[in-house]
């Protein structure tokens, strides 16, 4: 499925200091049961945000009217766990078009890629610095610039480059996806299979 | 120039290779369950294409299926519903579908090795991030997300950067008691859960070696705990013997042909790997897990670690403990339990229920203890009916359940309830893997019937050495 192009975002973001966030907290095993891509943003975080009984918790991040964006930024190590591509599903369909960490797990990272989620990872320092800015100003704006490869935080003009290929950085700008690169090499995927027995 | 396997099974894989991009990595098998496809079936219908080579295909349903009365409807719509979204897909593109009730039914990464689909030096991929186990023959396996399983459905290739790779080497005799889980969560415990992120393990030493197969297969399947994209080990006598005669694997000449390749994937002696790291076997106890994730793992004999003496956020740390309502510094022995799990694709398979016999017998299960015992599939369950397990489980007071994932993730009826404790011979002790508030101590077979029978977590070492009154 091709997705939105993703360019220049500039927003506020949503603070989860929390380390190695697995994906059964970004999305538990009972939602997985859909058969379409639609509505997984309603469970994102669902026993960390939710009560049993469906009440809010209010003293979780998503619950809390200060914060808002379109910008996720977690602790180190995020997303690892289970291969559930309906994680990235959930941080995309609730809004968030980019999640920031110091560490991702490899799965996760891929997942994102794969559905225009970009995961930028920065140093540890930085991540403590952009913290501290949503602590200190929930609105603070960040700006992720994908053609220069750069993260600011615009308060304070503080910024850092961060890495990602250049067939992905492509594929992203323009709203690729791999399906359409792999249907076009379609000759040569069966050139090779002929001699592959199996 | 030298290679390590990792690279000889890779290399001769690459459909294409893109500058400052990703590998077009072609994949052999391609194993599908009901949870990580309907949504790529779709992503096909949508395009207006179909699966490019079916044959290459092997669905089962397992994440989402009830371990009692399957001959009965499922109940849960959702769960029908995805079921039947499989059946009709698989029957649509012509691909082998092995359901509900069906003989060679059972979790996955069971099903593969059993089947004879999982061969060395093969590329296999399925949407669970268990995958590694397959990678105990030899082979690359490794999890992914949907979006690569509509690719492999579409094309049969998946595009991504070649990892690093890693050596991890135990050597040493391993002391009694201590199973591959224990070898497994311990490499976790001191690599963390994000120790081999980016990497690619192959695991290599005398442990390994002497392993059963079974259990070289517990060791893969808990390399993405690790952080891994997989592990694995070199084929040898005991793979080749295990795969022979199977039903999908290479027959007469093909077998033959086959060998020759086989006996090529080994790391050459000079080969170069980004990182390798050494331990000593005999530093190796029984396991337990006392935390929220498989790298929160201590020596059953030790005391969970002060916040002080742990490397990360502290902050985290405490969240965890608190989750689990342990103190730092108390011991893991003697902590009640409510629950047992004995399954999954970690510890699911034969070797596993037997070493859960050889501490239950002519013991009873704990009264305040619910056991869940599930067999990884349905020939490990003809299995332990043939060799008279059920035999020892039933006189004990056990059960056994049908095939499927169960309690592992926990989506279907087999939950644990909020607060309650399981020891779990599974993969995952993440917050709510076994239920919403469920708490997870991850260990071994032999962890597991010790703190079956005594209802609270117990040395196994401690029952092996008493008289079992007959
Ligand atoms: S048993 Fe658990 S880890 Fe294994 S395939 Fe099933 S859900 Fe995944």
């Amino acid at each position: 499925m091709a997705y939105d192009k993703f360019n220049i975002l500039t927003s506020s973001a949503v603070p989860l200091p929390i380390e190695n966030v697995d994906t059964d907290q970004i999305i538990p095993a009972r939602f997985l049961k859909a058969t379409e891509r639609k509505g997984f943003g309603d469970n994102l975080f669902r026993d960390w945000r939710y009560n049993s009984d469906g009440t809010p918790k209010e003293q979780f991040v998503l619950n809390n009217p200060i914060y808002s964006g379109k910008i996720l930024v977690g602790g180190k190590n995020f997303g690892s766990g289970s291969s559930r591509e309906h994680a990235a599903w959930a941080v995309y369909d609730y809004g968030f078009r980019c999640v920031v960490s110091s560490f991702f797990a490899d799965i996760f990272r891929g997942n994102c890629l794969n559905i225009g989620v970009l995961p930028v990872q920065v140093t540890p320092e930085f991540l403590d610095k952009i913290f501290k800015a949503i602590e200190a100003d929930p609105k603070t704006e960040l700006e992720i610039n994908l053609p220069e490869q750069k993260i600011a935080i615009l308060a304070t003009g503080e910024s850092e480059s961060f890495d990602i290929n250049d067939y992905k950085k492509d594929n992203m700008l323009n709203g690729f996806d791999d399906i359409d690169y792999l249907l076009n090499i379609q000759d040569d995927i069966e050139k090779y299979a002929e001699n592959t027995p199996l | 120039m030298s290679k390590t396997l990792f690279d000889k099974v890779w290399d001769s894989h690459v459909v294409k290779h893109i500058e400052n991009g990703p590998d077009v990595l072609f994949i052999d098998r391609h194993l599908v369950h009901e949870v990580t496809s309907p949504v790529a079936f779709l992503g096909l219908k949508n395009r207006g294409i179909k699966v490019l080579y079916p044959e290459r295909t092997f669905a089962t349903a397992d994440h989402n299926t009830p371990t009692r009365n399957q001959h009965l409807p499922v109940k849960d719509p959702l769960s029908a519903n995805q079921l039947r979204a499989l059946e009709e897909n698989a029957n649509a593109h012509g691909i082998p579908y092995w359901g509900l009730g069906h003989k060679k039914n059972g979790i996955v990464h069971v099903i593969g090795p059993e089947n004879g689909i999982t061969v060395p030096g093969a590329t296999i991929v399925c949407g669970d991030s268990h995958t590694s186990t397959h990678g105990a023959f030899g082979a690359i396996a490794f999890g992914i997300g949907t979006s690569e399983v509509e690719m492999v459905l579409s094309t049969q290739c998946i595009m991504q950067p070649k990892p690093k790779s890693m050596r991890i080497n135990v050597s040493g005799a391993l002391s009694e008691a201590v199973t591959p889980k224990d070898v497994a969560l311990f490499i976790i415990s001191k690599l963390s859960t994000s120790g081999a992120t980016g990497y690619f393990v192959e695991y290599a030493g005398d442990v390994f070696k002497n392993m059963s197969m079974e259990g070289r297969m517990t060791v893969c399947n808990l390399s993405i705990e690790m952080g891994a994209r997989g592990g694995m080990i070199a084929p040898d006598e005991k793979t080749f013997d295990y795969i022979k005669g199977r039903e999908y694997t290479p027959k007469g000449k093909d077998w033959d042909a086959a060998m020759e390749y086989w006996e090529t994937l080994y790391s050459d002696d000079d080969a170069e790997f980004d990182k390798e790291v050494t331990f000593d076997a005999s530093e190796i106890e029984p396991m337990i897990t006392f935390g929220t994730n498989p790298g929160m793992g201590i020596g059953i004999s030790n005391n969970i670690p002060l916040a002080e003496t742990i490397d990360g956020a502290v902050a985290t740390y405490k969240k965890s403990l608190e989750y689990m309502d342990y103190n730092e510094g108390e011991p893991m022995v003697g902590k009640p339990i409510d629950f047992v799990f004995l399954g999954s694709c970690t510890n699911g398979r034969i070797e596993d229920f037997r070493a859960f016999a050889s501490i239950i017998k002519g013991r009873k299960k704990a009264d305040n203890v619910t056991a869940w015992l599930v067999p990884g599939s349905h020939k490990v369950e003809e299995a332990i009916r043939e060799e008279g397990i059920l035999d020892i489980l039933t006189e004990a007071g056990f059960e056994l359940r049908e095939p499927g994932c169960s309690a592992c993730l926990a989506m279907n009826d087999d939950k644990i309830p909020a607060g309650k404790y399981a020891v779990s011979t599974s993969n995952r002790n993440f917050e709510g893997r076994q239920g919403p508030g469920a708490r997870t101590l991850l260990a071994s077979p032999l962890v597991a019937a010790a703190a079956a029978v005594t209802g609270k977590v117990t040395d196994p070492r401690e029952l092996m050495h008493e008289e079992v009154l007959a």
